[in-house]
């Protein structure tokens, strides 16, 4: 359901999108009343408790569990043994889930008990031998790239190189975008710049552990509480692994505590279904901080090299980019997507991005708000400017010369609808802030990024109550308030207050199927489909109206929360509201619902810029971020406040990635900062206040004009934080 | 006639072409079509991919009409945070 | 198992728990009071946080049995008679959560801050909440909240 041509969300009066409402699920989160993940409980419950490799590679010669089964209180122990492989999709999550002959990283699951209460379960696990046969180990990209490097597995053949390779490699693949040729392009230029970049890992740092609660019968009948960004994926993904029919596996999603692409696979649900359907009782697994850093998705490190060639007018000549991901012991890392995105902010001839997918003794990697294209924004931006200082051009400037537009072709592949990118700049432009005077010691730095955005498959089902209320279920986990974004798209095409929409996150067994809440795709994917049932749910209202009045249903219009009798019958009857309507809905035909099932195409892509202002402590080094500024592309904002959060959250990771947070693993493989005190995320004295700039380029792919903003906010900042702290003052 | 845009991994499966053309009124068979051309693709088309129709990205949409003369660009699947 | 009486939120209450099991684990397995939440176990999130006469403490790192004789404070007990705190309010009109799993440390930690300080410049909250982490808002709109909320209490 494409934006009508029509329309124009710049222009059209909305009684509701853009204002402030205060979210339906607020109450409930301030008074510490909201259920989220640990929160929950059964009778008879067990305590799980998850069995980790302490070496970052070794093969499991064998599991004695004899002496931890005979300890009073415990009730269940499940290994490799109790995992059956199944859909060969599947493989690389059900190893990651549970070691098979080998565990490829430290962190990586080998047992779980599940005992009477915790101080059971921790004593059982001491009483599990492992017989390791220690292996050496790689957890450096490049060093796992080298001839040589310990081999993760041995039937791992380098894809999508010709020939096919015969020898195993850690390599799992090689992609390559763009069109042109870079060689061409450098010999255009004046100034070609070529660097190297490294990043490490960094996790994605939700507050809430990952945790659930499973209830298997011997009927083969499951319930699964979990925190999750994607229920229904839980429920195949388990029903699969532990070999259950997806019917039988109800999946309710609990409020969340944060998930940022990390709660969007399985970590340790299938093992609480199998404890549980071995005990025969309900299994709470929660996991701890130091689980959630050494065994949940942290993201790819990167190893970089690009190399850009200008014009001394400013014009990119070339541009290409060489990029090395590890993204942990299975191949998957988010290589395509930094390889498409690496350029994808410019107009380019010639540009072109080669991206090896790397396996290294790490923990699988997850993706983490726009995977895979902060690292790579990072160096492609850190050229740019170096190359806009060697030209003498503002930064801004050089990158106004070379934006994207529309009908741009992109670095990977189609070409451009409608963007906002060079509104961005110009509005960073316009900001005061780009020409504020900085202190002593204090530098600016600029940053542009992008993300692609995504929608997928999306069901809402909105129901009509008697007292002219209305039910509205959706099915994405709510990670930001977007229940009340969608309350507020319902109400404004119902023409009822928000108040009366109330949304909830249904579970897997009350609405049809939705994809994870991930990619930036609820306000635009669920958003679009709320708004669709509403308009399904208006039909019948207005047929319902036809019927009481005795006249065509098409002669009846929806007006401001009121069936109307309009062409010859207009004035005949007086308007009749959703209320009045639903309150004889027995009558006239019984329930009145609206509902909505879509695989939902048309995610705009967002844009956004970066102000950084960034002070150095001459003598101890230590950098202050003074000021930020972020400017982003939303099509249209529903909830102004909602946005607001996503461009400053994901900038306070972006700051966060960019000065403190990184994986430290030591000689020995092991990660040496499991935990939040080592692996050090902003506090809140580590910040300024973060302006925000909300950019309105409708998206012709939605209703509203709505984009997805989760992501992009994440993309400029590594940039744009190291600029200002080299200290370049531009004006 | 359908003139489709490779990049990535499908480029080297077709032998390095960049550009394909093929007959296809939808993105179902323009998917088909390809596979049958270039076996080679047909694991990664299977694994998932996007089709851009005009600078629109499909995810998935098998009938998705191709109009004539439209700009048919074949991704990876994507996915996000 | 040791016995403890304690008031919390005002009401005495008497449990038994483990000689080692953290005042944590007893609100939230043994009370039923799932308000404070356990970020990290050892005192570096703040989403635990609770207030033992009057302090705020990290409740992960007190054990059950300290709380006996003392009075205990948790998110559920501030809003009062079913009337949310100015805190409450403000944190819900500036949307200063998002996910919300770290709101209940910052309500009580801030509480607790401005009643010592009912005036607080944006450093003394900024530093006065160091030790709450959020991983959703970039802590801007919490600052916010804090900043109007201390403005309105001290209109009473
Ligand atoms: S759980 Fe107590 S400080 Fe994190
Ligand atoms: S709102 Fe999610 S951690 Fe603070």
């Amino acid at each position: 359901m494409p934006l009508d041509a029509k329309f124009d969300p710049a222009t059209h009066h909305f009684r509701l999108v853009g204002t402030r409402p205060l979210r339906p699920d607020g109450y409930d989160k301030v008074v510490g009343r909201a259920r989220f993940g640990a929160d929950a409980s059964a009778p008879g419950m067990l305590v799980g408790r998850i069995l980790r490799s302490p070496h970052p590679h070794a093969r499991i010669r064998a599991i004695d569990t004899a002496r931890a089964a005979k300890l009073p209180g415990v009730k269940a122990i499940v290994t490799r043994d109790d995992f059956k492989d199944g859909d060969p999709s599947l493989k690389d999550v059900l190893v990651n889930v549970m070691a098979r002959d080998k565990a490829l990283y430290d962190g990586h699951a080998v047992a779980a008990v599940a005992a009477t209460s915790a101080s059971v379960a921790r004593k059982a696990l001491k009483l599990i031998r492992v017989d390791y046969e220690i292996l050496p180990h790689v957890t450096d990209v490049d060093e796992a790239m080298k001839p040589g490097a310990p081999i993760l597995h041995g039937d791992m053949r380098t894809e999508n190189i010709e020939p096919a390779p015969k020898k195993a490699s850690n390599v799992a693949s090689r992609c390559e975008f763009g069109h042109g040729d870079p060689e061409q392009g450098f010999k255009q230029a004046d100034v070609v710049i070529e660097r190297r970049f490294k990043t490490e890992a960094t996790h994605q740092g939700y507050i809430e552990p990952h945790a659930c609660l499973a209830s298997v019968g011997s009927d083969g009948q499951g319930e699964l509480w979990v925190c999750t960004q994607g229920h229904y994926m839980v429920r195949n993904t388990c029903a699969a692994l532990v070999g259950m029919d997806v019917s039988k596996l109800r999946v309710t999603a609990s409020e969340i505590g944060g998930g940022f692409g990390g709660k969007t696979t399985v970590f340790i649900e299938p093992v609480a279904l199998a404890l549980s359907r071995k005990a025969g009782k309900p299994v709470k697994l929660v996991m701890s901080r130091e689980e959630v850093f050494r065994a949940s998705g942290p993201t790819s490190s990167a190893s970089m090299t690009v190399k850009i060639g200008v014009t001394r007018h400013g014009r990119i000549t070339g541009a290409h980019a060489d990029i090395r991901f590890q993204g942990g012991a299975f191949a998957g890392s988010p290589i395509e997507l930094g390889a498409m995105s690496a350029f994808a902010c410019y107009d380019l001839e010639h540009v072109k991005a080669v991206g090896w997918d790397v396996v290294t003794n790490r923990p699988k990697q997850a993706a983490y708000r726009a995977p895979g294209a902060p690292m790579v924004a990072f160096a492609v931006e850190s050229v740019l400017d170096e190359l806009a200082h060697k030209i003498g051009m503002d930064p801004v400037e050089l990158r106004l010369k070379n934006t994207a537009k529309e009908g741009t072709r992109s670095s990977y592949g189609p070409k451009y609808n409608r963007i906002g990118l060079a509104a961005c700049l110009e509005a960073a432009r316009r900001h005061p802030h780009y020409e504020a005077p900085l202190g002593p010691n204090q530098g600016r730095g600029i940053a542009a990024g992008f993300w692609f955005n995504f929608g997928g498959q999306t069901c809402v089902s909105l129901n009509v109550n008697i007292d002219g209320t209305v039910a509205l279920a959706v099915g994405t986990p709510d990670i930001g308030g977007s229940r009340a974004s969608m309350c507020m798209m319902a109400a404004e095409e119902l023409g009822i207050e928000y108040d009366k929409v109330r949304a909830i996150v249904a579970d897997t067994s009350s609405l049809g199927y939705n994809d994870i809440s991930e990619g930036s795709r609820v306000t635009f994917s669920t958003g679009l489909a709320t708004i669709a049932a509403a308009r399904d749910a208006i039909g019948k209202l207005c047929a319902r109206a036809a019927k009481i009045w005795g006249i065509a249903p098409e002669a009846v219009v929806w007006e401001n929360g009121r069936a109307r009798p309009a062409g010859p019958n207009a004035g005949d009857f007086a308007p009749l509201s959703l209320a009045e309507i639903a309150k004889t809905a027995a009558k006239t035909g019984g329930p009145i619902a609206g509902h909505h099932e879509v695989n939902a195409d048309g995610a705009g892509v967002s844009f956004a810029v970066h102000l950084c202002d960034a002070e150095v402590d001459p003598e101890t080094g230590r950098v202050t971020i003074k000021r930020y500024t972020v400017v982003q592309d939303a099509g249209k904002a529903i909830h102004p406040s909602y946005v607001e959060g996503q461009f400053q959250g994901g900038a306070a990771q972006g700051i966060g990635w960019a000065l403190n947070e990184e994986y430290v693993y030591g000689r020995d493989g092991r990660l040496q900062n499991p935990g939040f005190l080592d692996y050090r995320i902003p506090v809140a004295s580590d910040l300024p206040m973060i302006d925000t700039v909300i950019v309105e380029v409708p998206n012709p792919g939605h209703p509203y004009g709505v984009r997805g903003v989760g992501e992009t906010s994440i993309v400029p900042p590594l940039a744009a934080i190291d600029k200002a702290k080299a200290g370049k003052k531009r004006r | 006639m359908v003139r489709v845009k490779l990049s990535g991994p499908l480029k080297v499966a077709a032998g390095g072409e960049a550009e394909l053309e093929v007959e296809a009124a939808n993105i179902h068979q323009l998917l088909t079509r390809l596979a049958e051309l270039h076996p080679k693709m047909k694991p990664m088309l299977e694994r998932g991919a996007a089709v851009a129709i005009d600078g629109q990205i499909y995810r998935d949409d098998w009938f998705r009409a191709i109009p004539e003369g439209s700009e048919v660009v074949i991704l990876p699947r994507m996915v996000g945070g | 198992m040791v016995r403890v009486t304690t008031r919390i939120n005002g009401d005495e209450v008497t449990f038994v728990c483990e000689p080692d099991e953290t005042l944590l684990d007893v609100l939230r397995d043994r009370l039923n009071l799932t308000g404070a939440k356990e970020g990290c176990g050892t005192g570096d999130c703040g989403a635990c946080s609770v207030t033992l006469d009057g302090r705020v403490v990290c409740s992960c790192l007190v054990l059950g049995a300290e709380a006996e004789g003392r009075q205990v404070g948790t998110v559920e007990g501030i809003a009062r008679n079913g009337k949310l705190h100015p805190l409450q309010e403000k944190f819900l009109e500036f949307a200063a959560l998002q996910c919300g799993v770290c709101t209940p440390g910052f309500l009580v930690a801030a509480k607790a801050l401005l009643e010592r300080n009912p005036d607080p410049t944006e450093a003394e909250i900024r530093f006065g909440l160091a030790g709450n982490l959020c991983r959703c808002t970039g802590y801007d709109k919490i600052v916010r909240a804090v900043q109007a909320a201390a403005a309105a209490m001290r209109k009473g």
